[in-house]
């Protein structure tokens, strides 16, 4: 930045951080591809058969549908919520409007664990355990903070003159939310919901006090990974660290967009 | 007329996502403080059940150890951390975006997904007992995990990008001006540092320590896979009080003062940086 050379011993440094963040993956990575009945590394044998154990079994199927499908509509629910509540918050003038932002981004910081057995002690009460509907309430709550801050983040630079000329053109409201806003908004609204998918698609503590007998795919993981290390949740694993780099390609692609709209 | 439709509008953008976070996040929250209150024998309300906790040296064991533990990968995140913003707040684009992939994928990895990977890698067969001993560099199996070492390891990793960026932010936005006007008045490298970086950058350091600490303190799953029955935290105590000894008063009152200690510590997070700055 100011042409000065940065230590050689700090890059040796970073270097090593950023292997001490990437061992995990990488690590993984390579020994779901291992052939033999136990995890080792280096593999000795390669193949595909934990893939092939993750695809033909009927558990694991029905994990990651219930986690598909809870994931799917938690992403619509969160994005809507939250798109139309960021519009409230930065565009009128509401009393309290800083601390109705802090209670909806507040799920962020809440430790789970606290959230998880009150959630659990009520849906006893309404029935909602194991059912796809309470995890999908649950997740909402989490995920609606990364809509919030992904939405009133774009929001934020949007060029409000554009919204008066439309209304003085005589549309309502609605009309100007749906042709001037939304056209305008809609890279903060796909971030906002790639990542309100992820938070529900990885989510686990939660999921392990009310997902009951339908148990989404991160249960099914921690339940092989708790009391033996099942081999095939390296392939599962595998799996799950491609969509999250296909799903952070795509936001960060929507980020550029946004710069270019807004200049 | 003009503020009634304001308001009208408000209550029809905020009312769906105010009425889900009362019924499906502030209500059970406020039942556990009912539940945490209610532990009397006749079901009268009172502070029994902190008592019970609080007065216990198991539980506050357990707090005690939880707490050196968030302290020490708070330590451990920080000391790991400053180098890397550095190095990210002077590097060029290219190697800006390198560096955040690395950052990045991981904080959004599924913690699952990495606490295996630990397991493998530190178990008493596991990928590094193996390496170390095909060098003959050790006979016995290191043990390094269901110990608060194992533990450390799981959670630092997880927690450092929630140092790296708060660090990053506030060297970022230190004024290059200043270091050339230090440079001008003959400050070498490390005066510049210590005078000029290194003071400015504090609030950044605070704020990412707050951050790593905070979330260390409600850690779940990590202790309970990488610590096992040996190194038991708040978070286990809680589950278990819950799903095996069904006390919900002892239970609740324990959330209860996880959840009070987070909010104070993340007001004094908001104060010092904004919790925008990290998640977007």
């Amino acid at each position: 930045m100011t042409g000065e050379r940065t230590h050689p011993l700090l890059w040796v440094v970073t270097g090593l951080v950023l292997t001490y963040l990437a061992v995990p993956s990488v690590l993984v990575i390579i020994m779901s591809f291992s052939g033999g009945l136990f995890l080792e590394f280096p593999p000795r044998s390669l193949s595909m058969r934990w893939y092939q154990v993750y695809w033909a079994s009927g558990s694991w199927r029905d994990a990651t549908v219930r986690s598909l499908e809870v994931a799917g509509v938690v992403t619509v629910l969160a994005t809507s919520l939250g798109t139309l509540a960021s519009v409230a918050l930065v565009r009128l003038s509401l009393p309290g409007r800083g601390a109705i932002r802090a209670l909806m981004i507040s799920p962020v910081v809440v430790p789970t664990i606290v959230l998880s057995i009150g959630l659990y002690s009520v849906y006893a009460r309404w029935r909602l355990i194991g059912t796809a509907a309470g995890l999908v309430l649950a997740h909402t709550v989490l995920a609606l903070p990364f809509v919030v801050l992904n939405v009133t983040a774009v929001l934020y630079k949007l060029d409000r003159s554009l919204e008066r000329a439309a209304r003085s053109l005589g549309a309502g409201p609605l009309r100007t939310f749906t042709q001037v806003m939304l056209p305008l908004l809609w890279p903060g609204i796909a971030s906002g919901a790639i990542f309100a998918f992820l938070i529900s698609f990885d989510e686990i503590v939660i999921a392990m006090f009310i997902s009951g007998s339908h148990p989404t795919l991160p249960k099914l993981m921690f339940d092989g990974i708790r009391y033996e290390l099942n081999p095939v949740v390296a392939a599962v694993s595998s799996q799950l660290i491609i969509v999250t780099a296909l799903a952070l390609l795509s936001s960060a692609w929507l980020r550029r967009q946004t710069d270019r709209t807004s200049g | 007329m003009r503020a009634r439709s304001t308001w009208g509008q408000a209550l029809v953008l905020v009312g769906p996502a105010l009425l889900l976070l009362v019924a499906i996040y502030l209500y059970p929250l406020a039942r556990l403080l009912v539940l945490s209150l209610a532990g009397g024998a006749d079901g009268a309300l009172g502070l029994g059940a902190y008592r019970r906790f609080l007065e216990s040296s198991v539980y506050l064991g357990v707090l005690l150890r939880t707490i050196r533990i968030s302290l020490v990968v708070t330590a451990v995140c920080l000391v790991l951390a400053y180098p890397v913003s550095y190095v990210l707040s002077r590097a060029g684009s290219l190697t800006l975006r390198v560096i955040m992939v690395f950052v990045l994928l991981p904080l959004w990895t599924s913690i699952l997904v990495r606490t295996y990977a630990w397991m493998v890698l530190l178990q008493a067969n596991g990928v590094l007992n193996n390496f170390l001993r095909r060098l003959h560099v050790i006979d016995e199996p290191l043990r390094l995990m269901y110990n608060e070492a194992g533990v450390v390891i799981g959670m630092a990793q997880v927690l450092l990008p929630f140092a790296i960026l708060p660090v990053f932010a506030s060297l970022r936005n230190i004024d290059p001006r200043l270091h050339a006007a230090a440079r001008v008045m003959g400050a070498g490298p490390w005066r510049r540092f210590r005078s000029v970086t290194l003071p400015l950058s504090l609030p950044g350091v605070a704020a990412a320590g707050l951050l790593v600490f905070v979330q260390a303190l409600g850690f779940f799953i990590i202790p309970a896979l990488l610590g096992g029955s040996r190194v038991i935290t708040l978070a286990m105590v809680i589950e278990t009080q819950v799903v095996d000894l069904l006390d919900w008063s002892l239970a609740s009152s324990m959330a209860m003062v996880l959840l009070v200690v987070t909010v104070l510590l993340v007001v004094g997070f908001d104060r010092l940086l904004g919790l925008d700055k990290v998640w977007v």
